[in-house]
């Protein structure tokens, strides 16, 4: 008994300081990465290549005063930052960075990502209702609806997947792609022949989940100021932000697992956890990549693309992979 | 397409966007009866930043004046102080040798090209892309570069001088600004691939913010914006001005009245304004700068005078009331982005609020401009 709670304590341990340690650097990635994108150098000045910027960069935050504004709702403005960083930091022990490494192994893990996934669309929600300005409500509801209208054709996607697999066991997932390039998910086959589309639509479901751009409707700083943030100072604003580039985190990781093979090789030698970071990374970077080459989406546009194209597309993959894995 | 809804009353609620707010590209603010994210009605609020530049004009002698009108629009200063120049230059008398003509034209130029690279890095950041307004500051650095050389300053020139210009041009500038001319077409060329063919940017602007013809006429509206509804009516092509009629130049004129038609109005008038200071430089004649004869005290007769240019953002009108004196008796400056800003309202009814401050950016607002 005792020693299963300590294995639980240790892995939330390591995953709070594996999201804390990828969240800070990751910013500091993308500041450096949108510097080489603009021509400029980015944050170079503290410490080598500017590495000790995220450490100063949170003990400023830390350092500040929180400020409630006049007239928010106390409790849910405290409690909206911790909803966003929490679930994402939960997510992190379900995920398999290799076939030892994974924090708690489920066989519900896929379902139980999206679960927590889902609070995401609530902490902003709530952040957007609790620091009563106008900006942030009209950003909430912006992003709420956002959030679920991509999350089905994410779903949908998913369930192709699953029924491939048979079976909601990222680590299965993973592991039923193992052997080289041409055995994982995004190669289409016989049964499958839409897989590269499905990719394509899961990506896209992703940058929208995270709130990235070209989809940051939720935080259109031309728009709404900060959107559904504006009121938040000090380290209520630096959780909103941790929770952001751990959501990126785990959208990259499941992207990884369920269509790039998660930690086995291209070429099927050498199978390992340096493959899915590599991975997670490259997808990191194109993320990034993305968000400083596009500009905004409208709120319209955005909810015309789910459901007009992105969801009858993936019912359409859902259905044909469906009756392909009957005939092959 | 944002289609028009029908408003309930009494279910309104106000957003005040600005006098700080990312949007407003300055101390503007903007008054939001909103539906949801519709937009019911939107009152502009003026005056965050309003100096009075009109009676200083009055208290000062024209001299004096001069440095002034460079503080209305810092993006494309130039050209309000051509205006002025010319004004007082055509109430007094003053001839103005014709090699100081060309210089003249070519800073307007110049400084056009500076002032629109600086709007559509500003234009699509109101979109949300931010890349590209480091790839124009970069071009616009360099003719701001240039310019810094000969004038002295980056931003508020004061380098026309009744008669003539404060500084010769010499020929590191001319090869400087040879140099820019193929540099800024093939720029011209990777904005086009880069942002104009890009699939979000046309489907945020095709279609958005239409502003007709009829708009333009009843409020006055003039520059790309009347241009890009299809009227084809540019002060340096209609009311020839300086050397203009020398130049061989097009004006572009789109008939789509949206905001891309706005936008593509700008981005060919940066070709036209190569094309005119490539042909300035060519026909550059040498000589003076300054007249022999220019009276020592500007008086100009008592009367009435008028002079319109064609600035980056649309016609500037100056005009002046003169009884006779060292100080103008009436001074009055007829700023174009003032008339297009009191388009929004009746322009942006029933738009979504991203759309409509898309359409914003699509003005070309500079707020110093509109309140003087």
């Amino acid at each position: 008994m005792s020693l299963t709670v300590l294995n639980a304590i240790i892995a939330v341990v390591i995953a709070i300081g594996f999201a804390a340690l990828n969240a800070a650097y990751l910013v500091w990635a993308e500041r450096r990465g949108a510097g080489r994108i603009q021509r400029r150098p980015g944050p170079n000045v503290n410490g080598p290549l500017g590495l000790l910027q995220p450490p100063a960069d949170g003990i400023k935050l830390m350092t500040k005063q929180l400020v409630i504004p006049g007239g928010a709702d106390k409790a849910l403005f405290m409690v909206a930052p911790v909803l966003a960083m929490a679930p994402a930091i939960m997510s992190f022990v379900t995920i398999p960075f290799s076939d030892m490494i994974v924090a708690h192994s489920m066989n519900i893990g896929v379902l139980m990502i999206f679960a927590f996934a889902s609070l995401g669309g609530m902490a902003i929600l709530l952040a957007g209702w609790g620091s009563r300005n106008k900006y942030g409500v009209m950003a909430s509801v912006r992003a709420v609806s956002q959030n679920i209208s991509y999350e089905v054709p994410m779903l949908i996607t998913v369930i192709t997947i699953v029924m491939m697999t048979g079976s909601l066991d990222l680590k299965d997932i993973a592991t039923s792609q193992a052997g080289g390039i041409w055995n994982w998910n995004i190669v289409p086959s016989l049964s499958a022949p839409l897989m590269p589309v499905a990719f394509l639509i899961f990506f896209t479901c992703s940058l929208a989940e995270t709130n990235r751009a070209p989809f940051d409707l939720g935080e259109a700083e031309s728009e709404l100021v900060a959107g559904f943030h504006t009121e938040y100072g000090s380290m209520g604003f630096g959780l909103f932000f941790m929770g952001e580039y751990a959501n990126i985190v785990i959208g990259a990781s499941l992207i990884t697992i369920l269509f790039l093979g998660g930690w086995g090789c291209p070429l099927g030698l050498f199978p390992g956890v340096w493959w899915f970071l590599l991975k997670i990374y490259v997808l990191i970077f194109s993320f990034i990549w993305i968000r400083w080459t596009f500009p905004r989406t409208t709120i319209y546009g955005l909810l015309n693309l789910s459901w007009k194209i992105l969801i009858p597309i993936s019912l359409f993959n859902l259905l044909l992979t469906a009756g392909l894995l009957k005939v092959f | 397409m944002s289609a028009p809804i029908q408003i309930q009353p009494g279910e309104t609620f106000t957003l005040n966007v600005g006098p700080q707010h990312p949007a407003t590209h300055g101390v503007l603010r903007v008054k939001m009866e909103m539906d949801g994210e519709y937009i019911v009605k939107a009152e502009t609020v003026l005056g965050y930043i309003h100096r009075m530049h009109e009676l200083m004009g009055e208290n000062r002698t024209y001299p004096q004046v001069l440095p002034n009108l460079s503080r209305l629009d810092y993006l494309g200063a130039m050209g309000y102080t051509h205006g002025h120049v010319l004004a007082v230059e055509r109430a007094a008398g003053i001839e103005v040798p014709e090699r100081a003509e060309y210089v003249r034209a070519i800073m307007v130029e110049l400084n056009r090209i500076a002032s629109h690279l600086f709007w559509f890095g500003a234009f699509v950041m109101d979109l949300g892309g931010f890349t590209p307004l480091m790839y124009a500051i970069e071009d616009r650095e360099y003719i701001l570069d240039m310019l810094e050389a000969v004038t002295g300053s980056r931003l508020t020139y004061c380098y026309f001088r009744f008669g003539g210009l404060y500084n010769d041009i010499d020929d590191d500038f001319v090869n400087a600004a040879r140099a820019f001319i193929p540099r800024m077409r093939k720029s011209l060329k990777k904005y086009a691939a880069l942002v104009t063919g890009n699939i979000i940017f046309e489907k945020r602007l095709k279609d958005i913010g239409p502003i007709s013809a009829e708009m333009c006429r009843k409020y006055g509206a003039s520059g790309p914006v009347a241009r890009g509804s299809g009227i084809d009516f540019d002060v340096r092509k209609n009311e020839p001005y300086s050397v203009y009629p020398e130049f061989d130049f097009d004006i572009p004129v789109y008939h789509e009245c949206d905001s891309l038609a706005r936008y593509m109005v700008r981005m060919d008038e940066m070709e036209q304004s190569l094309r005119i200071v490539e042909q300035g430089l060519d026909k550059l004649p040498d000589g003076p700068i300054m007249p022999k004869k220019k009276p020592k005290l500007i008086k100009p007769a008592a009367g009435d005078y008028y002079q319109a240019v064609e600035t980056a953002r649309g016609s500037f009108g100056i005009r002046i009331v003169s009884d006779g004196t060292k100080n103008a008796y009436r001074f009055k400056l007829r700023s174009p982005t003032y008339s297009n800003m009191h388009m929004f309202d009746e322009a942006c009814r029933g738009m979504m609020i991203m759309d409509a401050l898309a359409m914003m950016g699509s003005l070309d607002l500079v707020i110093p401009e509109i309140d003087r």
